[in-house]
Parts: structure tokens; sequence; C-alpha cells
């Protein structure tokens, strides 16, 4: 049997560039409060949102990712020609084909780049993250875009007492290069489609376009929250592990921003030490899914609550019940 | 572990999840109506639970433990 080559390995990855858009309107609780007769306390009691995000009509997946986009590209100082691969993480994009991610790749000028979406919902980002690890030290790419992009606004049911004021809009993107150092830890990941109904769009669009009726996303929140504070915990140890740290080298935990609740249940299951800066991005930007982790990381290093090289635990987890977590270095 | 030994861990954990006096969590009371545990704090008082009492509490069982005595004797009986 022959022996094919290998591309040119890169000996390490890590995170060079980041990026976010957060459109410009802001929806308080109160603006949804009265079509499922809750009230803005009941909302903040349950959740930790204070208000969400929601793109114009003319915003898309494609123009929020874009913006979040070249902001990643710009941070990490690289020209849009030399980035190889463009994934695009998102549930929310108006096409089943083509991609979000040729189109975002047009637009940010990444004209050598290949091009596709992944599909993990929530664990969207980090899965992104551990795929672009891969490629990279696998010589297969030396410069990734990777965004977060999702207008969940337009999934929404706003009758649905358990999920019209959850979700929101945005987009965040990294760039991912070969490194000199390596700054992104092993990925923990999994996923278990025997839940496939915990979180899913319903009816499906085969079933909307013959009955005339949207899909929209629904969720078992009592079954979601028990996965989510009673599984996710154990993933986020096996990442610290894995990354041969302890949770007292920890600079920032940074979790799927899904609600306030899922992760203050999360920080008492670690034993998170007080000096661990913990992302809170969700009260004032809802649930973003595959945008919510870099638009939070993106928040604690413009603010200075993270500096470059500190070492931060990141963990997606969501529908199809995917998950993914990981330590990496802050760009 | 008798009935009121149970009552005595589930007043400890109610109190613990979502900061209400252990002496009010009595057989009689609804978790939501009278002791404004809502549906979050439900998952985790039954996560407790089961860590505490060594009982396994499904999903589709959670929706008809409307008060402490359902509560109480679900565990009970099945532990």
């Amino acid at each position: 049997m022959i022996n094919l080559p290998t591309a040119d390995l890169h000996t390490h990855s890590g995170i060079t560039g980041l990026g976010a858009y957060r459109p410009e309107r802001v929806v308080s609780n109160d603006e949804l409060a009265s079509r499922i007769d809750s009230s803005d306390q009941w909302i903040r009691e349950r959740t930790g949102i204070i208000e969400r995000r929601f793109a114009t009509a003319e915003e898309d997946v494609v123009t929020m990712g874009t913006h979040a986009g070249l902001e990643a590209i710009r941070d990490a100082k690289i020209d849009p020609s030399e980035i190889d691969v463009v994934i695009v993480a998102t549930f929310t994009h108006k096409y089943q084909t083509p991609s979000a991610s040729a189109e975002i790749a047009h637009l940010v000028g990444a004209v050598n780049a290949s091009a596709f979406d992944l599909g993990a919902a929530c664990a969207g980002f980090t899965y992104g993250i551990g795929v672009s690890d891969g490629l990279i030290r696998s010589g297969n790419a030396k410069n990734i875009l990777l965004v977060g992009s999702e207008k969940i606004s337009d999934f929404t049911d706003f009758d649905d007492r358990g999920t019209a004021f959850l979700f929101a809009d945005g987009a965040g993107a990294a760039v991912i290069s070969a490194t000199d150092v390596q700054g992104i830890g092993p990925t923990v990941w999994g996923a278990d489609g025997s839940s496939r109904d915990a979180i899913i769009m319903a009816p499906d669009s085969i079933a909307a376009g013959l009955q005339g009726v949207p899909s929209m996303l629904t969720m078992q929140g009592q079954q979601v929250f028990r996965w989510a504070v009673g599984s996710m915990g154990e993933i986020c140890e096996r990442a610290l592990s894995a990354a041969n740290i302890t949770a007292d080298d920890l600079v920032a935990f940074v979790p799927h921003q899904a609600n306030l609740r899922i992760t203050d249940a999360l920080i008492k299951r670690l034993h998170l030490p007080d000096s661990v800066v913990i992302a809170r991005d969700v009260t004032t930007s809802g649930n973003t899914s595959s945008a919510s982790i870099p638009l939070a990381l993106d928040t604690l290093r413009k603010s200075g609550s993270v500096r470059s090289g500190d070492p931060v635990l990141m963990i997606g987890f969501g529908a199809g019940l995917a998950f993914a977590a990981q330590v990496a270095l802050v760009p | 572990m008798s009935q009121e030994d149970v009552l005595a861990g589930l007043a400890a954990i109610v109190n613990e999840v979502a900061g209400i006096p252990a002496e009010s969590v009595q057989m009689e009371k609804s978790f939501v109506d009278d002791l404004d545990v809502d549906s979050l704090s439900m998952v985790e008082v039954v996560m407790a639970c089961e860590d505490k009492f060594g009982v396994t509490i499904p999903d589709t069982e959670v929706k008809n433990l409307n008060t402490v005595a359902d509560a109480v004797n679900y565990i009970t009986a099945n532990k």
C-alpha cells in the first residue's frame, strides 16, 4: 500500500483575533412580556436577562457575520487573502444552500478560502475552535476565520412563555492561526441524538412549507436545564484536565450564554475560585447561540477583564444535545 | 429513613437552592404557589434530592411533584 504524504504540519495553533457585531436595536423585557402575560421581574429572575438585541429586517446571518469577521481579521493583523478556510457556525441562515460561509468569505475578501457551515447550534463556536485547531495542526490550513452568527428572532415564537424572552441576534468571530506556542487546549466534545426533541425547530421545514406555518425554535426547558447543569460540569473538568491546568490557573470562565441560572449552577458545581472572571454577557445580549461565546469573550477583553495570554475555559452546549469545551489563550 | 427524615432533608435542600426558610417547607405546601420555587429551581431541588437520597426522579415525574408531600412520598417509596 502506498503511503500518501501529509500536508506540511504546523506544530501549534491559537486564537489570534476576535470580532463582534451587536445589532443596534435594544429590546427590553417589557417589550416582550405583555404577549406572554409576564413581567420584567419574572424574566430577570428566571434568566438574568435584562435586555437583548434584535437585527433589522435588512440584517441577516451573512451581514452580521461579515461585520464580526472583518473586525476579527483586523484584530489578527492579517490580510483577508491569507485566510485558507472560512467556517460559519449557525442554525439561522435563511438558505439551506448555499452556505453562509461562502458568501461571508466573498464579502470579507477571503478570495483564497474554502468555506463551509457548521451545524452544532449553541455548541457551534467551540466545535469550530476544535475543528480549526485540527485543520491547522494537520497542515491543511494556516489561517481560519471562524464566525458564529445568528438571527434567532426570525425563528422565535413570541407567544411561547418558555422561550420568547431568551433568544437574540448577533455575531462573533475569531481568527485561528498557526502560532509559536499552543493556544488551544484539547477539545472535549460529544452529542446525544436520543434527545433530538429537547431543542428542535418545529414543525420541520418540509411540513412547515406544506402546512403554511413557520418552523419555530421549541425547547423543553426543564430537561435542557437539567442536562446542562447536571452534565456540563464534568465536561468542563475534563477540558481543564486535558489542558493540564486546574480551576485555580483559570482567568475566566466563558460558558455559552444560555441563561444566567445555568451559569450560576455550573460555577457552584465546578467550585470555581472567586478570582475567576465569569462571563455574564447574557444579561444584555440574551442567548445568541453560536455567537454567544465570542461575543462574551470580546466583552471581557474590551473591558480589560482578560488580557492577552490569559487562559479561559469555554463551553458550548445546546440542540442535538451537542457540546464542546476547551481551554484557550486570549489573543 | 423515616418520612420525617426525608422531609427534613428536603427542607434543607429547598433552603439551599431557593433560600426559603426550612421551617416553611411543610407537607401540605405547594412548591410553586406557596414556596415560590420556580421551574428551574425545582429541577435543582430534584437533582439535589437524587444525590442526597439515592433516588432516581425522571423528567416525566418532576411535573407530578406539586406539593412537598408529593416529593416526600415519592422519595420514601422509591429510595
